[in-house]
């Protein structure tokens, strides 16, 4: 199981020795987000923008504009939050084919606390007209992404976390923008996710089938666009939909779940589960999921809770 | 310690006749912001000079193919003096002056500030302040990277030059070398509103309001950045060429060059020369009417002999080194 970033530098390098337009800029954080990887193999076309992120994005959308596919390389709550009007003036306004790479997304990214956790990126970026906006869930998922990424023309946001995460979309997988992927079927709660976060929600989904729950997961892995038929399919004609992000409870996919919910004409129960209104704080990963109620312990006690009690077999 | 490169006299220019386009294109200006009671006027006016020159002297540009991909790149940073630029345009022949009667209403290519996804021949869209460098920042990595050798220009403003993005591809350009790019500075002493002159301050023809960049040495702050500083007079067509032609040779010691260009705001409008007020404003009846004294065209057909019609010898493609002129 290799760490997230480790997949991406690894196939920024071979999207760069299959396509000599590809380009990366970096503010000062290669090392971290491992996209020195592709400094060392191809040191001509990787720009150090230095401590400096919103430039970085100006300079991503001149190098778009004659011919190359830039890639960023930062920590996300520096392009999504810090760079944000260039992104939205010069990126997203303008449709440059700049790939928005941001790295360190969510609440695991070591012990630095709330300066450098982004929960509310998702938010940000769904909310930017002709922004493809993307959070893979694993290895395999991530390398189809970038493979798709690269060949699309337009501006992408990726959204990307620091450490190693399960399996959970088979090898054959491909990548199809606003598809959605049904993962388990069951009737009395489906639970929706996305990122690395769905393979928590398919552990609770295991913790509630074997308490008798039958339980529908449903993984998101473009949040932007996305296929409303096809999500609300996958959702299923369930009495309690409950979603679940490492991402602030507004904006990103519960909201999303709930607007295409409720434009239906009899929408079902639905709660979202992420970080409530609040900032976050230098732990551990482990603290982090648990406070937050993501961890599959507490992400199937707190569906439990919210079905109707049933005697305890 | 660097001196400051001065911009020597021009060689004679042919073809175009510089004054009367910038008087034109000053004209357009005030009544297009006169009809659509919106837009911009002492900043559009005080790059005119600047931008004609390129437009009509240096760049290497097709306006009949607006993507030429060996074309100069333009970046209006200064996104408010849309209109300026959209004068401009229209007298190379990028589109008709009749358009400019859209100017700022719905569906219009011609949009309050640029933007690259409606008019062909911008290259960048800009308007929140700053963020133009950075663009060109790029747009020069990309011409060294693809081996191509046009140069990238940046107009900006001195109020917006505030903006700490600025300051952030200042450094990035001249850490990577990046003689293909030119910063060119309006340097009119004013912004929108800005902070009320002293005793201290007052000695400029500002009226009531205080240089931005009173008691900074601007062109000291450059050199210090790493970048090769020309100061120019804005409206003096000889001294514009030569800054140009010194800009594209590029700087043997590698460095990028600024060419802040000393400019009245509002220059060419006697009402509104050196006014804060005249940033943004619709003209009076009465002020229009006086500008039309003042600029309008003697010969009404000046303004349909223009368009479409590019002066000999200003078309980069039919004779691509003829303004890479000697170093002055």
């Amino acid at each position: 199981m290799k760490a997230m970033r480790d997949v991406w530098g690894e196939k920024l390098v071979q999207l760069g020795d299959s396509d000599p337009r590809t380009v990366v800029l970096d503010g000062d954080l290669a090392n971290s987000t491992k996209a020195d990887k592709f400094a060392r193999a191809h040191p001509d076309r990787f720009f150090q923008m230095g401590i400096a992120e919103q430039n970085l994005i100006g300079a991503a959308a001149g190098l778009a504009s004659v011919g190359f596919v830039p890639w960023t390389s930062s920590f996300t709550v520096f392009l999504t939050h810090r760079a944000i009007d260039p992104i939205r003036m010069l990126v997203a306004q303008t449709y440059a084919n700049v790939k928005i790479a941001g790295s360190y997304s969510g609440l695991l990214i070591g012990a630095v606390g709330k300066t450098h956790l982004d929960v509310q990126d998702l938010a940000i970026m769904r909310a930017m007209p002709g922004i493809v906006v993307l959070a893979p869930a694993d290895e395999t998922e991530l390398v189809s992404m970038m493979d798709w990424a690269t060949v699309h023309e337009g501006p992408v946001y990726l959204r990307l976390v620091r450490d190693a995460v399960p399996d959970l979309v088979g090898s054959d997988y491909s990548f199809t923008p606003g598809a959605v992927h049904q993962l388990r079927s069951g009737n009395e709660v489906t639970l929706v996710s996305t990122g690395p976060q769905t393979s928590r929600v398919l552990t609770a989904s295991d913790q509630l089938a074997a308490s008798g729950v039958s339980v529908s997961v449903v993984h998101v892995p473009c949040i932007k666009p996305v296929d409303s038929d096809a999500l609300l399919d996958a959702v299923g004609d369930v009495p309690l939909v409950v979603t679940v992000e490492e991402h602030s409870i507004y904006g990103g996919l519960g909201s999303l779940v709930a607007e295409l919910l409720t434009a239906n004409r009899s929408a079902p129960r639905v709660v979202r589960i992420g970080i409530d209104d609040t900032w976050g704080e230098s732990a551990g990963n482990d603290f982090m999921l648990a406070k937050h109620g993501l961890s599959a312990g507490r992400i199937s006690e707190r569906v439990r809770s919210l079905l109707p009690s049933r005697v305890a077999g | 310690m660097t001196s400051t490169d001065t911009a020597a006299t021009a060689q004679n220019s042919a073809a175009p006749d510089l004054p009367g386009l910038a008087r034109q294109a000053r004209w357009q200006v005030i009544k297009t912001v006169t009809n659509a009671k919106a837009g911009h006027i002492g900043g559009p006016l005080s790059m005119m000079d600047l931008l004609v020159s390129l437009y009509f002297g240096e760049l290497r540009i097709r306006p009949e193919e607006p993507d030429w991909p060996e074309r100069d790149r333009f970046i209006l940073s200064k996104g408010h003096a849309a209109i300026g630029l959209y004068s401009v345009m229209a007298l190379r022949g990028f589109l008709d002056i009749d358009e400019l009667a859209t100017f700022d209403k719905g569906d219009s290519r011609l949009q309050g500030h640029p933007d690259l996804t409606r008019l062909p021949g911008l290259d960048a869209s800009t308007g929140s302040l700053g963020q133009g460098l950075s663009v060109g920042v790029g747009m020069a990595l990309g011409a060294r990277l693809a081996q191509k050798d046009f140069h990238t220009w940046v107009l900006l403003g001195d109020g917006e030059i505030q903006e700490g993005m600025v300051w952030e591809a200042v450094q990035v350009a001249a850490r990577y070398q990046l003689t293909s790019l030119t910063a060119i500075i309006d340097r009119n002493g004013l912004q929108q509103f800005g902070l009320p002159s002293t005793d201290l301050t007052t000695h400029t023809d500002r009226g009531d309001r205080r240089d931005p960049w009173f008691g900074v040495d601007l062109s000291a702050v450059f050199q210090a950045f790493g970048w090769r500083v020309v100061e120019l007079d804005g409206h003096d067509y000889e001294q514009i060429a030569a800054a140009y032609r010194l800009a594209r040779a590029g700087d043997p010691n590698g460095r990028p060059t600024v060419l802040i260009a000393h400019t009245v705001k509002g220059k060419g409008l006697s009402l509104a020369e050196g006014l804060h007020t005249w940033h943004s404003i619709v003209p009076t009846k009465e002020d229009f009417e006086k500008a039309r004294s003042e600029l309008e065209p003697d010969e009404i057909d000046l303004l349909d002999s223009y368009p479409h019609r590019a002066p000999a010898g200003v078309d980069g493609a039919d004779s691509p080194t003829s303004m890479n002129g000697a170093e002055a």
